[in-house]
């Protein structure tokens, strides 16, 4: 897994590539934390995300727990179809906002 | 039968994959239902190695078959633990009060046909199968 930052005015966009899963998801939670202290707005974009496991969805509930919490706002854009199932079948498009 | 029997380590998640990802393949299984039970098989073989052995490293065995249906089959020799005994997490629940857990054998049980739990002797075996489309009907 590969993550990328981009500052976008008060936006930070973290671009993922690759795997959410038992061996990435702490590196990908390290870095969802660090980002809410450097930006309001956190935008993840899922295009390159091939495959999200309960492990990168634990990570992604951790993150808005703690948005909320800092008072910052977590985006997640670009999911793909199976990513957006798994978010469907697990109530995550509940709790998170995807885009 | 193709079988591999490997540490319950979550460092040899990567082999496992490549194992159960190479037979997939082999037996053209759709990219949809790969991803599908490639997240099966970490749930499973995480659970493994993260608590079967308590703080001991036990081995898994994982015998597959790809024929009309993909069955994967787990074996442990660590404490007696059905997964199927779990509740399921509440998925109406508000981030504020969603419990972090309780995931990975719930995504089993919904993306899965059947999931089975055997303890024979010291062993539990976990058993998933999923079932190939139909394609000419």
């Amino acid at each position: 897994m590969v993550i990328t930052k981009t500052q976008n005015e008060n936006k930070l966009v973290l671009a993922i590539s690759g795997r959410l899963d038992t061996i990435t998801a702490p590196q990908f939670q390290e870095e969802l934390f660090l980002a809410f202290n450097e930006a309001r707005q956190v935008e993840l974009d899922f295009a390159n995300v091939l495959y999200i496991s309960s492990a990168g969805l634990r990570v992604l509930l951790l993150g808005e727990k703690k948005a909320m919490e800092k008072n910052r706002s977590m985006n997640i854009i670009n999911a793909s179809e199976s990513i957006k199932s798994i978010f469907e079948m697990t109530g995550f498009v509940k709790i998170l906002k995807i885009v | 039968m193709n079988e591999l029997t490997i540490d319950a380590k979550p460092e040899n998640l990567d082999a496992v994959q490549d194992f159960v990802a190479e037979k997939l393949k082999s037996a053209n299984c759709p990219i949809e239902l790969q991803m599908q039970i490639a997240v099966a098989v970490e749930e499973i073989f995480v659970n493994i190695a993260y608590y079967a052995y308590s703080s001991k490293v036990g081995s898994v065995t994982i015998r597959m078959t790809t024929e009309n249906s993909v069955v994967i089959e787990f074996e442990d020799n660590g404490k007696s633990y059905n997964p199927l005994e779990e509740k399921d997490p509440d998925i109406t629940a508000s981030a504020k009060n969603r419990e972090v857990g309780g995931l990975g054998i719930f995504i089993i049980k919904k993306t899965m046909d059947t999931v089975e739990y055997q303890r024979i002797g010291n062993k539990n075996i976990l058993t998933i199968r999923k079932n190939f489309p139909q394609l000419y009907t």
